[in-house]
């Protein structure tokens, strides 16, 4: 009997943030303009202690200019993605369960579209229509994913893939209307990409992400025993209505605000909680910290690829994560209906 | 009527000083509860009253045939809804009206099924029924872990403590499921058909089991069940249930007269005294051809 310990969670994680940093430091250095890791190095440090003058512009200009924001946004995204992942999965108690499957990236990138289209000034309104495309499709596919008032996983899933073809249709006619924005860009921004810059604050969208993940983490407990069941965690004590609210509210922010900064990049939030799983079990006091870092360290990773593998032409980050993760969705449904 | 009144009516005068040290721990009187698909429509399904008490150390079985409302009144007496009038008091209070957490310290419910979404090892397992004692986002600390132990232990399987949930066969795993409630330290116990995927040697353990558990932690225990003669022989009381409505509640030996059981259960039968001078059904398969018909017809 060996139970989780706060010590173990850190360890877990320290271990899993070092393969971040090495990972940003990789990211930061490949590309068109390859920078050698001793640049890098310096150049981190020189900045981080504020000795602007003495890096390099050219330097400073990829590194703080282009590469390190993209990181961030990376970051940002596959920690966000990641996290609403695991708690869909709880709640929805399906395995297969993903912001991306179960359309609430679409209904996110619905939002987002309706204010590039009709309120393209507006600050925040992406982020905020995105939230709530999220929140009114996870609620939408959960009363169409009920067969006989229980909750059936294959109803469900259908529900959701469902709701993502016509939100996509949605989706497409809108952008039709929108002839005269530059089309090549938004059907990139849909497949999940990370090469435009966000046009709110960075530090502004971490703490919104720290708020959510924060907000699902009080409930980690309560997510262990709803894997069990609804009916069970409730005769153990468990404030079942509580806790579904406040995890799909914060899921549904998370996914808002990932697909607002990124558009859809699809089977993060259902590939990282599992191989966190499978690296260190399945309870979500450790999964929500260690998918967050997980999710960065993935997404990072498949956007480097994407801005390298075929350079100088970039892919959609979305593209890579699909082309990874449709394949690993595929093996966890035969596996499962084995 | 209360509490002590139906102990003492139900009782003989040398029955009150065992009264005194045994107090009465669940009542349930003339408590019913109906629901509906909708609410505005008439209710799809009416428990009708249903009366009767337990003390510590009592196991109580919940009887009928398929939809006569068992698991209802389980549901009612967990706490999990509300009866909509009537009488449900452990130890003097309604427990729907108790917190959730204190009411999980005080009532455990053993599921039908408990089936799991990821793999978990037996311990993780057993150790969720620490959850009650816990604030909100817990880790659990030596005492629990002695706790769950001491539950493994009492069901007999320590030797399973490091094993998956999902690699140990069906009758292991019922125990664990009980070794989970056990942990929450309960006053009571529901269980909602233990025995039902459990071969016979099997269900006789369970049996003895809980009749055991029951006598060292002085739990009171409610069990819905289909095993009428292991209910005889191993339970204090017996409530027998038929389409929502109570037939009968009281000891084994009251309970189970013929005309009753066959027309419950629709099937004909006789009633024997086992050596134990338990009630002992036995089912005419032969014999039965006019009672078999007429069942039939319905």
């Amino acid at each position: 009997m060996r139970p989780l310990t706060p010590r173990r969670i850190s360890w877990i994680c320290a271990g899993l943030a070092a393969i971040l940093f090495v990972i940003v430091v990789f990211s930061l250095k490949v590309g068109a303009y390859p920078i050698a890791v001793v640049d890098v190095a310096k150049t981190l440090v020189r900045g981080a202690i504020g000795h602007w003058n003495s890096i390099p512009s050219s330097d400073r200009l990829i590194v703080f200019g282009l590469r390190l924001p993209r990181i961030a946004l990376g970051v940002l995204v596959g920690a966000a993605l990641s996290v609403s992942g695991a708690s869909f999965q709880a709640l929805l108690r399906n395995p297969l369960a993903d912001p991306y499957v179960l359309g609430v990236s679409s209904g996110a990138a619905l939002g987002a579209i309706i204010s590039l289209a009709w309120l393209p000034h507006a600050a925040w309104t992406m982020q905020a229509l995105a939230f709530v495309g999220a929140l009114l499709t996870i609620t939408a596919v959960y009363f169409l994913g009920r067969r006989g008032g229980q909750l059936d996983s294959t109803t469900l899933l259908l529900a959701g893939i469902i709701a993502a073809s016509f939100l996509s249709a949605l989706i497409m006619f809108l952008m039709t209307t929108v002839s005269g924005r530059d089309l090549r860009g938004m059907a990139f921004w849909l497949m999940g990409d990370l090469a435009t810059p966000a046009t709110v604050p960075l530090s502004f969208l971490f703490i919104v992400l720290l708020i959510g993940i924060g907000a699902i983490y009080t409930t980690a407990s309560d997510l262990n025993l709803i894997l069990t069941g609804e009916r069970e965690a409730h005769h153990l004590g468990v404030n079942v209505a509580r806790v579904k609210l406040v995890v799909y509210v914060g899921a549904s922010l998370l996914t808002g605000l990932a697909v607002s900064v990124s558009g859809a990049i699809g089977y993060v939030g259902l590939l990282i909680p599992h191989v966190i799983r499978m690296c260190f079990g399945s309870d979500y006091r450790l999964l929500i910290p260690a998918s967050a870092l997980g999710g960065a360290i993935a997404v990072t990773l498949a956007d480097t690829l994407a801005r390298t593998i075929v350079a100088p032409t970039e892919l959609p980050v979305g593209a890579m994560t699909a082309a990874i993760g449709a394949p690993v969705f595929i093996y966890l449904l035969r596996r499962r209906l084995a | 009527m209360t509490a002590p009144d139906i102990a003492a009516n139900n009782a003989s005068p040398g029955a009150l000083a065992g009264w005194m040290e045994n107090p009465v721990r669940l009542v349930v009187e003339q408590a019913n509860y109906a629901y509906s698909a909708s609410a505005p429509t008439a209710p799809n399904f009416t428990l009708g009253p249903v009366t009767f008490s337990a003390r510590q150390r009592e196991i109580v079985g919940i009887l009928g045939p398929n939809a006569s409302g068992k698991s209802t009144l389980l549901r009612v007496i967990a706490g999990e809804v509300k009866a909509l009038s009537g009488r449900v008091e452990l130890d003097g209070k309604p427990p729907a009206d108790l917190p959730l957490r204190d009411r999980a310290q005080r009532i455990a419910m053993v599921h039908q099924e408990s089936n799991l979404l990821f793999p978990l090892r037996v311990w993780e397992y057993v150790l969720q029924g620490r959850y009650p004692y816990g604030r909100r986002l817990r880790f659990e600390n030596e005492a629990d872990c002695l706790m769950a132990e001491k539950a493994l232990a009492q069901v007999g399987a320590e030797h399973l403590t490091d094993r998956p949930m999902d690699e140990i066969s069906g009758g292991e795993r019922q125990r664990v499921v009980l070794a989970r409630a056990l942990a929450q330290q309960p006053q009571i116990l529901l269980l909602d058909e233990p025995t039902r995927y459990l071969d016979i040697g099997g269900k006789v353990e369970l049996m003895r089991r809980l009749r055991g558990l029951s006598q060292e932690n002085r739990y009171t225990a409610v069990v819905v069940t289909h095993e009428l003669n292991l209910a005889a022989e191993f339970f204090d009381a017996i409530v027998l249930l038929q389409g929502g409505k109570c037939i009968a509640a009281g000891k084994p030996e009251d309970v189970y007269r013929r005309d009753l059981l066959e027309e419950v259960f629709r099937t004909p039968l006789e009633i024997e005294k086992s050596a134990s001078g338990r009630p002992r059904v036995i089912l005419r398969g032969d014999s039965g051809e006019q009672a078999a018909e007429s069942s039939q017809g319905e």
